[in-house]
């Protein structure tokens, strides 16, 4: 330790130091980057036709705005390592194709079938390494803690998506939707490559079994229903209030004006 | 009082009935109590549902201390609610928790405390907006109107004491806010968030302070004030709506004994019923759903409980920026730099300062301009004080901007436009919608006030079309009866007053303001119409005089 310490001032000592850093920091960085693309290249392998079937589907409907190989346009973003879980998840929910360009994509009926979006998701998936379709075993809530995840969403989700998941605004038109009706597989898939506005909660960020938890609380408040009577939307104190002034003062007016009703 | 001679009952209750009766003199409070008479209409009742209310509020607030613990010990949860079970959270969260999910009837007491809490205010408000439009403030009444805001205030106190007491997410964002409004103002703030919060926000004194506060303190203000308030109403008696035989020295309507106290006793079952009807069937402020008070999360559509809304809305729609000024002010001291937030501390104070104060002054601001110093017994039908019923618009819109910016991002969601959008469109109404409220219902109304001339003067239209010899089509009028006519004619009439000089001929400064605000106010006037216009509109119509029409005339 001594010889070290003695041999600090040396001219080289500050290179021997950076190089050190660079080390240890780039190896570190490797370390923590191969955990997330451990889990981005385990894409579920699909067959050479299925490509060639979601290629002929993705010429027809999403090229206008994604360009003819899914290197992007001017209206679309390039969708080369997106993987196979964001196309399941935007053209499952009806969000692509897009109606018309907005704030952002919203919801409707879903456009093609379960066969045509696996296809869809295998051909974009084949472009480059992405978040896969989540397997069976992430989204069995019967294995999640509620609580657990009812933390982290309150941590991570609510100030979006409101604590009971009943949505919420954002900026300039844009807005955080209910999560209730949402299914397992699309929360997973929101949660692994952030949609529209939302960011991305990857494997090191929020891991797969914090994000079954998630999806097993919001499952379970959603069973729950609401202990107290009608949820009034699970919009907070502006539902109640509405209500108190309308149909609450409401009924205790008729009443006034029924026992005043004979004239003095 | 009580003059107990030679009288000796013959039954048993009678003996009982006496018994006491010579000792309290309970005959003669009744006698003089029970005779008193209360006006009928429905719009008198808002002070009731409040009174009610409050009386649901004692009972069902006492049932929940029974089980509540007002304590932030830190503890984890393992009550009955799945989705909670082993989170750690304060002991008053807790608390809640069980009172809602393992106390049998909890849930519904709480839902019945909190659905009370609610329609308390909102009937206190309705309450005071009638007494307000119909000019029920005016002398004698003035320090009863005081009396009456400042119950107002002790009901929002009681209301936010209240709901920062379950320490869930949601009220602890509430108290966040407070805790960043008394940290904006200048050099004392951070010490006063530090007292207030013992040590660093949020700490574990809060709760206790607040529930000490929620219990006994506030509760028992209010009481205070509430018996003074009807102290002051027996003192006074009641106002009425004008109409035939109503003067200003008699009240028209029943008497307490028999038949209000049979009204009012029915009507708080009636209150208890819906407020149990409603608490049954809607859930409010499911803190399960919130969770436990984490200060790093904050749920979107974070709210407080309505009343509060107006101020938390201010906030909301205030910039911190204005083009390159900033609302954040450096003050260099000799001790160093002090921060001045007035991002926060003008949208926290003044707009409610403002509010409050205008509506504690408004009673004697009227009497100044309008020089009106008369007892009023009869109440104003809103139309005829045109000036009056305008402020009090134009005070409705500039509340009701601002409560609808609390829930700007609501408005956003659900009416699929842009958050940005709704806070630029609240800014700009916060500022002209007062302005636009105050001459559309002054324009409102002086029309209505013509119209009732005009059927005064001409008759109701009778929906009958007539034809004349010549082929042309014109609609019966018919002549309102004298009832009617009475009501539509015999109004408070005020009139613009110019400045007067005083006893030593001099116009003073604010004689001078007090005439340009009484010609804004008084400038357009209807009158009310006299016997010798009715008589001429009479003649005209080809009518004989009409049957007592002296007691139409307006001077009195």
């Amino acid at each position: 330790m001594k010889a070290l310490s003695k041999k600090r001032r040396h001219p080289l000592a500050a290179v021997a130091l950076l190089l050190f850093g660079l080390l240890v920091t780039g190896s570190l960085y490797t370390a923590a980057g191969s955990i997330s693309e451990a889990k981005a290249a385990d894409t579920t392998s699909a067959s050479v036709t299925d490509v060639e079937e979601g290629q002929k589907l993705f010429v027809a409907n999403c090229a206008t705005c994604h360009g003819m190989s899914a290197e992007g346009t001017a209206d679309g973003p390039s969708l080369i390592g997106v993987g196979a879980a964001a196309v399941d998840f935007q053209v499952g929910t009806g969000r692509m194709p897009m109606q018309m360009q907005g704030p952002q994509a919203q919801a409707k009926p879903v456009q093609f079938d379960d066969e045509q979006i696996s296809q869809l998701s295998a051909y974009v998936a084949s472009l480059g390494a992405g978040p896969a379709i989540p397997g069976e075993d992430v989204l069995d809530t019967t294995q999640g803690d509620a609580a657990q995840g009812g933390t982290i969403f309150r941590v991570n989700c609510a100030m979006c998506h409101n604590a009971a998941a009943g949505g919420g605004a954002l900026t300039r038109g844009k807005f955080a939707p209910t999560l209730a009706g949402v299914s397992e597989k699309h929360i997973y898939e929101a949660m692994a490559t952030g949609p529209q506005n939302m960011p991305v909660f990857n494997d090191s960020n929020i891991t797969p079994d914090d994000k079954r938890d998630v999806i097993t609380f919001l499952k379970t408040i959603e069973a729950n229903g609401s202990a107290g009577g009608a949820a009034l939307g699970n919009l907070g104190p502006v539902a109640e209030g509405l209500f108190v002034w309308t149909a609450g003062l409401g009924i205790i007016i008729a009443f006034t004006i029924w026992l005043t009703s004979r004239p003095s | 009082m009580a003059t107990t001679n030679e009288y000796t009952p013959s039954t048993t209750t009678g003996r009982l009935a006496n018994f006491v009766d010579s000792r309290v003199g309970a005959s003669g409070m009744v006698k003089e109590f029970g005779r008193k008479i209360f006006p009928d209409h429905w719009s008198f009742m808002f002070g009731e549902v409040a009174l009610y209310t409050f009386v649901l509020l004692l009972l069902s607030g006492t049932f929940l201390t029974f089980f509540f613990d007002p304590s932030m010990t830190h503890i984890t949860y393992n009550g009955s609610y799945v989705p909670l079970k082993g989170i750690g959270m304060s002991a008053a969260m807790a608390s809640t928790m069980d009172i809602s999910f393992d106390v049998r009837g909890g849930l519904f007491m709480r839902q019945v405390h909190h659905w009370s809490a609610l329609l308390f205010v909102a009937s206190l408000s309705v309450h005071m907006l009638r007494v307000f439009f119909t000019g029920a403030f005016r002398r004698p009444r003035e320090l009863n109107w005081v009396v009456g805001g400042v119950l107002l205030i002790m009901g929002l106190a009681a209301g936010f004491t209240g709901y920062s007491l379950p320490d869930d997410l949601l009220s602890g964002n509430g108290l966040r806010i407070i805790d960043g409004v008394m940290k904006a103002l200048p050099i004392v703030g951070t010490y006063l968030s530090m007292f207030f919060f013992g040590g660093e926000f949020p700490g574990v004194h809060v709760i206790p302070r607040l529930y000490s506060l929620h219990i006994m303190i506030v509760p028992a203000v209010i009481i205070l004030l509430l018996v003074i308030h009807l102290f002051m109403v027996v003192t006074h008696k009641h106002t009425q709506y004008p109409g035939p035989g109503r003067t200003n020295d008699n009240v028209v309507g029943f008497p307490v004994g028999p038949v209000y106290a049979a009204k009012a006793g029915g009507f708080f079952f009636i209150v208890f019923g819906i407020v149990a009807f409603i608490s049954g069937l809607f859930q409010i402020n499911p803190i399960w759903n919130y969770g436990p008070y984490d200060p790093s999360p904050v749920s979107a559509g974070t709210q407080p409980d309505w009343y509060i809304g107006f101020v938390d809305g201010a906030l909301r729609l205030m910039p911190g920026y204005l083009g390159n000024f900033s609302f954040e002010w450096i003050i260099p001291f000799p001790w160093g730099d002090n921060t001045l937030v007035l991002s926060v501390l003008l949208p926290a104070l003044v707009p409610a300062g403002v509010l409050f104060m205008v509506m504690f002054a408004w009673p004697w601001i009227e009497r100044w301009v309008t020089k009106d110093n008369r007892e009023h017994h009869l109440l104003d039908r809103p139309r005829n004080a045109p000036f009056r019923t305008a402020m009090g618009a134009a005070g409705v819109v500039f509340y009701c901007v601002m409560w609808a910016a609390a829930s700007s991002d609501l408005i956003a969601t659900h009416f699929h436009v842009a958050l940005n959008d709704v806070t630029y469109w609240l800014r700009i109404l916060f500022f002209l919608g007062p302005i636009f409220a105050f001459w559309i219902t002054r324009r409102i109304c002086l029309s209505l006030q013509r119209k009732d001339r005009e059927i005064v003067l001409h008759g109701r239209e009778a929906g009958i079309i007539q034809m004349s010899p010549e082929g042309g089509f014109s609609e019966k009028h018919e002549e309102v009866d004298v009832y009617k006519r009475f009501l539509l004619t015999s109004y408070n009439d005020n009139k613009y007053i110019p400045a007067q000089p005083d006893a030593a001929g001099h116009v003073s400064g604010s004689e001078k303001r007090r005439a340009a605000l009484s010609k804004f106010f008084f400038e357009d006037r209807v009158a009310p119409v006299t016997p010798s216009e009715l008589e001429a509109a009479h003649a005209a119509h080809g009518h004989h005089e009409v049957e007592g029409e002296k007691q139409d005339s307006i001077e009195k």
